[in-house]
């Protein structure tokens, strides 16, 4: 049958060894990708008419914010799917998602603050993009403490799966609630990045930075998964068969 | 107690009345228990008093801040009312019953969620306007504070419920269900706070009552779901 592919995604031994297999694909495409676009925007990018050099944060910056919500949502939707047709392997996906989010979301953070203190002159303005990404945090940190909270892991898998499904559908609703509140209490931001407005010798190693980023983040997510099956089937037989060979 | 008498009182039983009895003993239970009832109040007054003892005495510093403070104050004490909303029914097994019950437990538990808000969001919507006079707020605002207060807390209660639900088997979940319900909270604190100050300016303060009214509604139709699913998880 064709659909056999999608049986064996369910099973642990199988997603373990592809694992292992794409990790280091994904791992050096994101490092190749990584590095060029840091020349790119480091090096070969003219400094901006306004900003100068300080613009070029937007390289790790940009990325990261992106990809916090993009950790969200890959968590969200493995969780869903756990939850609905009950498959281990995507809980555990969901797992290992949720501290590669919550870092990606705290170097968004720290990146946007340094940023915003060389724009503003402060290291932290209640920017909408800002505070909404200050949330996302707490709902990562609210999902990993729910975890840690729960002694039995299906519990912890399912019940932290649940949070994580209310919680994509809050996403929006707190971002909008956010970026209405804040247009109410102050001028509109300073920063205006509009993304068509950039010169190509910006806008490609940006590009190439969401690339590495998102390869990146395969890569982290493949090499914490094979932990998270470890961990989750050290009692089976193929472990030990795996480890040994 | 007997299953069998169980059995037979539920049999038959349609959804709604099975939600209407649980309603009924939930409100019953919680007037037997009335000093439980007065602690999140209290706890209100008490944070609403801080402020002013915090920032200034002088009325026209505090009503500024008034909007946030009503809305901080109310926010944290419907966390602190959420103890008692599974707590109790968890530990003697009577929500153990409720699943095994064969009604549709999201019914169940939106009933049990709406005398929640009966027995403390309706209270504190009440107390926000004597909250609101000792803040300096204009009396003409007061009327917009309790409409905010008590369709703010209906979304309160049931996001609430949730996360009531999802902590219902960790022990000491105090902090941790902070952590998973107030960022989930923040957008009625926005809109409610945002009601709340334009009602004390005089302005209107429908459109962000229309959204509170928004979220309620949301919350409604979803959070009973996912709190049924969450109260399965947790007493498998």
């Amino acid at each position: 049958m064709a659909w056999t592919w999608f049986h064996r995604l369910g099973s642990p031994p199988y997603i373990y060894g592809l694992a292992a297999r794409l990790t280091p694909w994904f791992g050096w495409l994101a490092a190749v990708s990584i590095v060029g676009g840091l020349y790119g925007g480091l090096v070969l990018a003219p400094a901006d008419y306004q900003q100068g050099d300080d613009f070029r944060i937007i390289y790790v910056h940009a990325p990261s914010a992106w990809m916090s919500l993009m950790v969200y949502s890959t968590m969200a939707i493995s969780a869903g799917v756990g939850l609905i047709w009950r498959i281990k392997v995507s809980h555990a996906v969901a797992a290992a998602c949720a501290p590669i989010g919550a870092s990606f979301t705290f170097v968004a953070l720290v990146t946007g603050s340094l940023w915003g203190y060389r724009m503003w002159g402060t290291y932290w303005e209640w920017d909408p993009r800002l505070t909404s990404e200050l949330i996302l945090l707490f709902l990562y940190l609210g999902y990993m403490g729910l975890r840690s909270a729960m002694d039995d892991m299906q519990r912890a898998d399912r019940a932290s799966a649940v949070l994580a499904v209310v919680g994509i559908v809050n996403v929006p609703i707190i971002h909008y609630s956010v970026l209405w509140w804040n247009s109410l209490h102050q001028a509109p931001s300073v920063m205006q990045l509009a993304a068509p407005t950039m010169p190509a010798s910006m806008l490609i190693p940006l590009l190439l930075m969401f690339l590495g980023f998102t390869l990146m983040f395969a890569a982290l997510l493949l090499v914490r998964l094979q932990a998270e099956i470890l961990s989750r089937e050290r009692t089976a037989n193929w472990i030990r068969e795996a480890v040994a060979s | 107690m007997n299953t069998s008498v169980i059995e037979t009182s539920t049999r038959g039983t349609s959804a709604l009345e099975a939600a209407r009895l649980v309603l009924a003993r939930d409100i019953r239970l919680a007037l037997r228990k009335r000093g439980q009832l007065v602690q999140p109040l209290a706890f209100f007054a008490i944070v609403t008093t801080l402020f002013p003892l915090g920032i200034s005495p002088e009325l026209s510093r505090l009503r500024d801040v008034a909007p946030g403070v009503l809305w901080v104050a109310a926010l944290l004490s419907s966390l602190l009312a959420l103890e008692f909303l599974f707590r109790d029914d968890a530990q003697d097994g009577t929500l153990e019953q409720h699943v095994l019950s064969g009604q549709s437990l999201t019914w169940l538990l939106f009933a049990k969620t709406v005398a929640h808000w009966l027995l403390t969001g309706l209270p504190l919507a009440v107390m926000a306007p004597l909250a609101g006079l000792s803040l300096g707020v204009p009396a003409a605002a007061l009327g917009g504070i309790v409409v905010s207060v008590a369709i703010g807390s209906v979304a309160l209660s049931l996001i609430g419920s949730i996360g009531a639900a999802l902590t219902l088997g960790v022990k000491r979940s105090g902090a941790l269900l902070s952590l998973l319900t107030l960022p989930l909270s923040m957008p009625v604190l926005i809109f409610g706070a945002r009601a709340t100050e334009l009602a004390i300016k005089g302005a209107g303060f429908a459109p962000p009552l229309y959204l509170l009214g928004a979220l309620a509604v949301l919350g409604i139709t979803l959070a009973p779901l996912a709190a049924a699913a969450a109260v399965r998880i947790s007493l498998e």
